[in-house]
């Protein structure tokens, strides 16, 4: 599909009613997802999803889009490389062009325990169904356009992998795809309305109070990213996320094709090419927890030392924009979802800086879940329980930053 | 964004400086030992407004201080 015979994006809104089967608080792409699973795949369409701002307007607007399934653990290799398919599928499936982009992605090495780590990686990546191989210094540099092998002797590459099923697709596209495809099927979608409180009959969730008015449910998921532990709180939930702002930017222009998707652990960003010829990069989230938006200066600054380290190229660019999102960041790196000790109320959290791959996938369990009443197998590793029986999945060298 | 962080021996520094402490509260409520232990090694108040919190100058005097900060707007109060 391409630009030229898409028709513009429908999204029909409507007003809220007072009574759902479901209510999904929060319009990013994870509330989009399982409203448009609900609905489209289980017949289940008095839905309503309840977005304070704008549809797409948190994380799921602000990231940098980075789609791949190359973790270091086995549940979550499987869970994403379920979400990289679903991803391959979506504009099939939406008939929405999402810009999907499958380009693959390299993770660069510079130590030597980096190395191993790489080879590590494309090991169980192949185990779990992820196509990854490592690879040799040689190999990147004839891999990567304008990539300075030895980074000024600061950050030589020993050595790292390749992910062939590493892609990209423009965030906001996704958004609507679902939004849209979910309207068509009949859920409500409002925008500028708060939740402000939970409807509860002794311990359990039986509805939202919002800006506008009570809205009883049957089951109501928390989707709302950052403010993931506000709104659990309110059902009496406790929640191991801290709330972190995660910056990236873009720079203006590059007239030379730059096809790789490149992350360095050790130098701490990735960066890829937009549809628009702009570099896109990140790094790591800020140090202190925090809800607050604001981009700064030390963040630019830091990161571009490294980055042109590495890519000198960067340095003749300059910086378009910068932006943040606040991250609902779990101890373990790995996504909480599922059912909560609070009948009634489903989460799904701890996607921090790295949820906008799992969008469909996520969507898809999370909506059979709902439809079903049982956790389905591929989430079930996810669930909140983990901390409390020492199943915890620490994967932080997939899932720092992005 | 940049925050920077008042020390009251060496002046107002860059978070750079500084290693965040997160001040643990186990809810009273929470009454079984094992729970409690759990919830202090995992669980946080994630507060959506103003809390306190120890920052340690890590490259400045190398003392803890503990300060009060709106986690919406990033001001220390
Ligand atoms: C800079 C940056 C770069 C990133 N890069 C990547 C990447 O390359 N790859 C990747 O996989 N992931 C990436 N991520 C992470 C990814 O963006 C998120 O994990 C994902 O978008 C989370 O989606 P969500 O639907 O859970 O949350 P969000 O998209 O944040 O949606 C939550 C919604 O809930 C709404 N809301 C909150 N409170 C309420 C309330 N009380 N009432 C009603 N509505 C409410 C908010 O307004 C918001 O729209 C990045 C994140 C950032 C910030
Ligand atoms: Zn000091």
């Amino acid at each position: 599909m391409n630009e030229f015979w898409e028709a513009k994006v429908r999204l029909q809104w409507a007003e809220l009613g007072e009574s759902y089967d479901v209510v999904i608080i929060g319009g990013g792409g994870h509330g989009l997802a399982t409203a448009y699973n609900l609905a489209v795949h289980h017949g289940i369409t008095n839905v309503a999803v309840i977005e304070k701002d704008y549809i797409g307007g948190g994380n799921s607007g602000r990231n940098t889009a980075v789609i791949r399934s190359n973790y270091g653990k086995p549940e979550p290799v499987r869970f994403y490389q379920r979400s990289v398919e679903l991803y391959r599928q979506l504009e099939s499936e939406t008939e929405r062009w999402v810009m999907h982009d499958e380009r693959g992605l390299w993770w660069l090495a510079h130590t030597e325990a980096g190395r191993r780590q790489e080879r590590a990686r494309a090991e169980i990546n192949r185990a779990f169904g992820a196509d990854t191989t490592f690879v040799e210094p040689e190999e990147i540099e004839r891999g990567i356009p304008g990539i300075n092998m030895d980074a000024n002797g600061e950050f030589p590459i020993t050595g790292g992998s390749f992910h062939a099923g590493g892609a990209t697709a423009r965030h906001d596209r996704v958004n609507w795809a679902f939004a849209e495809g979910a309207m068509r099927a009949g859920v409500t979608i409002v925008q500028g309305v708060t939740v402000e409180g939970l409807m509860m009959d002794g311990d359990r969730v039986v509805g939202v109070r919002t800006d506008r008015g009570n809205v009883a449910a049957g089951t109501v998921v928390g989707a709302v990213g950052g403010h993931a532990t506000t709104i659990a709180s309110m059902a009496g939930v406790r929640l191991p996320i801290r709330t972190h702002p995660l910056q990236a930017f873009v720079t203006n222009h590059y007239e030379r094709t730059f096809d790789a998707i490149v992350a360095s652990n050790d130098l701490g960003f990735y960066l890829s090419q937009t549809a628009r010829g702009e570099i896109l990069g990140g790094s790591h989230i800020d140090p202190q927890p925090s809800y607050s938006r604001r981009s700064g200066h030390d963040f630019m600054s830091e990161i571009s030392r490294r980055v042109i380290a590495l890519f000198p190229f960067m340095g003749r660019l300059r910086v378009l924009r910068q932006w943040t999102g606040i991250c609902d960041m779990s101890p373990d790196y790995s996504p909480i979802m599922g059912l909560t000790p609070a009948p009634g109320f489903l989460i799904t959290t701890g996607w921090g800086t790295w949820g906008f791959k799992a969008i469909p996938a996520s969507g898809e369990a999370m909506a059979q879940l709902i439809a079903t009443g049982a956790t389905p197998e591929l989430i079930e590793p996810f669930s909140i329980d983990r901390f409390a029986n020492d199943r915890t999945l620490a994967d932080r060298g997939s899932s720092g930053t992005h | 964004m940049a925050l920077r962080i008042p020390c009251p021996t060496c002046g107002e520094r860059a978070i750079d400086e500084w290693v965040h402490g997160e001040i643990i509260n186990v809810p009273a409520e929470i009454t079984d030992p094992d729970r409690r232990d759990l919830d202090r090694g995992y669980f946080h108040n994630n507060t959506e407004g103003v809390v306190e919190e120890a920052w340690f100058h890590l490259y400045g005097c190398r003392r803890w201080i503990s300060l009060r900060r709106d986690t919406r707007t990033d001001t220390f109060l």
